[in-house]
């Protein structure tokens, strides 16, 4: 099974601080991967690392083939980021926001339709601006921004956060969909029963490298 | 991992300074002394004054060579920034902002004279002749690219800011000179806007010997502030060391990165 | 580019029409200067009547800054510059999207401003050709400009202070140029309005080209 991430001592760099002080992390395709520990232990940094939005300044760092130090640049159109920032414009409604983003993406417009539908988003909510809405329905939004352009990596920095139970079982169900068909999934997250139930592997990070073997593997990986 | 002694060369090839002092400036530093002395000599007392002007054109052996010199501190900021731009060497960063800093002293300089020579000449200190108007908006536009470079938390943004604001310097200057100027030629009769009286024989000497002056002292400044801001940067790489294992330290690991520890389980 | 480029002026403009900042605070703010000047300038001695054109420009200038302003802040949103390095957009055209949407709006109010102007201040206009030349060129211009250097400023705490001291010395020539072009279009002699107005038009294609060309890098950082 190819990589789809292969990190090792890896150093990123955020001004000067190394939020990534040397980590090796390795992602086969088809998996979920939990990243777990404590605040600014650097997860953040490296889910943006894989979108090559952090630059990589010593070690290996390749995602999907790319080599992040030499070509951050190359890996952008195949990964999707949920980040802290919702990545929305206030003004527009959601549907506006949904579709910019999908055609600023090429994508279709049948992804774009059914990314609204998969996370509720195509009834009332969709002509709702996105500064009237919830923070758990704010990051639906841009979830399905991410949906619609159905990127091979998923890089989620905790998607379950501000949501209530029926929006984690959702977001829940859309990962075992997209990994279902293909994509890789790694995210970070704090709560701990649902998270380690999703994911096939759970990694310790702290101090900007991943500490001690996984935490969990699952018994048997698709 | 990279050996903690080795240093960065800003050009591939430059040695790596100690301190700023040098062979280099030392030679720079003393003909510049020496070309000072005798442009003083020549300036105030050898030349004889000017038909027309009198003894305020010894200014002008002042004010055209400063006034030179700023631009040249320009044209290094903007030939700097692009350089910087293409392969992102530190080397080239660092001479931008020293040729900037030299730029912004010398046109102070040169707007200085420039109003000192205006008060008896039209009985005002500020004219609105072409060149010192250029010059002034000019000298804010340096003053810009320098609050630029401060104004981004992280070291790169502030350089990335900062050289785009210096290559644009390169058509700026263009554009306002040729606008200003043309701009001035609607409304002035030619005569009165000159500055520049015919300059000849020992005159001649003095302005030519104030401008080997200036640029000895030009460069003698610009290799101490390039000096300067590389030492900065090297500090900065070397830090970076000591805050790997810092970091690394927080979650109770060795400093080194030569250990592996998670691995992809295949399916 | 150019599909990305419509995709992103279309959102600015949308976003405009959502927020109605232009609308709201932009317009009246120029018309408040333009009449605040007619205080300062004591509109009996004629001097509003023959300084109408460089005012206008100047006020023109002014809002520019505030529109400039506004079109930064839209993508500095929290998560927004992350979304749009990862988006493919190509970063050329989305600084052109941007350009177009600012442009749009100046434009609108500098149609505005001719009415206010020509209403407030009573001057001789005409040359209507040269005047709707010198608009078009001086509004690209100005919003080029505006939005490359919004750029270099964008996200940084003194964004709003550091703006105009680095956009208005860079626009000095635009200032000069419009302001000639419509003197020479008001009637007044030996100006070369129209050699003016290539002048600006020149600065115009420079910033397209310098601001097209330096947008990725910004981005990124």
């Amino acid at each position: 099974m190819e990589l789809v991430v292969h990190f090792r001592a890896a150093v990123a760099l955020l001004g000067r601080f190394p939020a990534l002080a040397g980590i090796d992390l390795d992602v086969a395709q088809g998996q979920i991967v939990l990243l777990r520990g404590p605040n600014g232990a650097g997860k953040t940094t490296f889910l943006r690392a894989c979108a090559g939005l952090v630059p990589v300044v010593e070690g290996e760092a390749e995602v999907l083939g790319c080599d992040l130090r030499r070509n951050p640049r190359g890996v952008r159109g195949r990964v999707g980021l949920l980040g802290h920032g919702t990545g929305l414009y206030d003004d527009l409604t959601v549907g506006e926001n949904v579709r910019f983003w999908g055609r600023a993406a090429r994508a279709e417009a049948a992804d774009v339709a059914s990314a609204l539908a998969l996370l509720g988003l195509d009834g009332r909510l969709r002509d709702v601006a996105v500064n009237k809405l919830s923070a758990g329905q704010r990051r639906r939004t841009s979830l399905a921004c991410l949906l619609a352009r159905r990127p091979a990596l998923w890089l989620l920095d905790e998607p379950h956060a501000g949501m209530d139970a029926a929006a984690r079982d959702q977001v829940d169900s859309l990962v075992r969909q997209a990994v279902a068909q293909g994509a890789t999934v790694i995210f970070s997250s704090h709560e701990s029963d649902r998270a380690t139930a999703l994911a096939d592997r759970v990694v310790e990070i702290a101090g900007g490298v991943a500490v001690g073997p996984d935490l969990k593997v699952a018994a048997d990986v698709a | 991992m990279s050996d903690p002694t080795d240093s960065i060369d800003p050009f591939d090839g430059a040695s790596v300074p100690a301190h700023t002092g040098s062979a280099l400036t030392r030679v720079l530093g003393l003909s510049a002394l020496a070309a000072l002395v005798v442009w003083a000599l020549y300036g105030l007392v050898w030349s004889p004054p000017d038909r027309e002007m009198g003894d305020l054109v010894r200014l002008l052996y002042v004010h055209v060579p400063v006034a030179i010199l700023f631009y040249a501190g320009a044209g290094i900021t903007t030939a700097a920034s692009l350089l910087w731009l293409r392969g992102r060497t530190p080397g080239w960063d660092a001479l931008a902002v020293a040729g900037a800093e030299l730029g912004v002293v010398f046109g102070a300089l040169t707007l200085l004279t420039g109003s000192i020579w205006g008060k008896p000449t039209w009985n005002t200190f500020w004219t609105w002749d072409a060149r010192l108007t250029s010059t002034a908006l000019l000298e804010v536009l340096l003053i810009g690219y320098l609050a630029v470079r401060r104004v981004d938390p992280s070291p790169a943004g502030g350089s990335v800011r900062a050289s785009i604001l210096g290559l644009l310097l390169f058509p700026n200057v263009i554009i306002v000179h040729f606008s200003v100027d043309w701009w001035r030629s609607l409304h002035q009769p030619a005569t009165v806007t000159r500055l520049d009286p015919t300059i000849e024989g020992d005159m001649l000497v003095a302005l030519m010997v104030g401008m080997l002056a200036g640029a000895l002292v030009f460069a003698w400044l610009l290799v101490h502030r390039f000096r300067v801001a590389w030492l900065e940067q090297q500090v900065e790489r070397h830090d970076l060391d000591a805050a790997v294992a810092a970091r690394r330290a927080e979650g109770g690991l060795s400093p080194s990165t030569s250990t592996s520890t998670s691995e992809a389980q295949p399916a | 580019m150019w599909r990305d480029a419509a995709l992103v002026a279309e959102r600015d403009l949308r976003v405009e029409l959502r927020s109605r900042v232009a609308i709201n605070q932009v317009a009246p703010f120029a018309l408040l200067v333009l009449v605040l000047f007619a205080f300062a300038l004591d509109p009996d001695t004629g001097v509003l009547a023959s300084a109408t054109a460089g005012l206008y420009w100047l006020v023109v200038l002014f809002s520019a800054l505030l529109a400039v302003s506004r079109s930064t802040s839209i993508d500095e949103v929290d998560g927004i510059r992350d979304a749009l390095r990862l988006s493919g957009l190509a970063p050329a055209g989305v600084f052109l999207g941007k350009v177009a949407a600012v442009a749009a709006q100046l434009l609108l109010l500098e149609v505005v401003l001719v009415v206010a102007v020509a209403v407030l201040y009573d001057p001789e206009l005409g040359g209507f050709p040269l005047m709707i030349a010198t608009m078009l060129a001086a509004t690209v211009a100005v919003a080029s400009t505006g939005v490359l250097y919004g750029a270099v400023v964008s996200g940084v705490r003194v964004r709003d202070t550091l703006l105009p001291v680095l956009l208005l010395p860079v626009l000095a020539p635009v200032l000069i140029g419009a302001t000639k072009a419509f003197e020479t279009a008001f009637g007044a002699e030996g100006l070369h309005g129209w050699g003016w107005c290539g002048l600006v038009s020149f600065f115009a294609v420079v910033y397209l080209v310098a601001g097209s060309l330096a947008y990725g890098a910004l981005l990124e950082g």
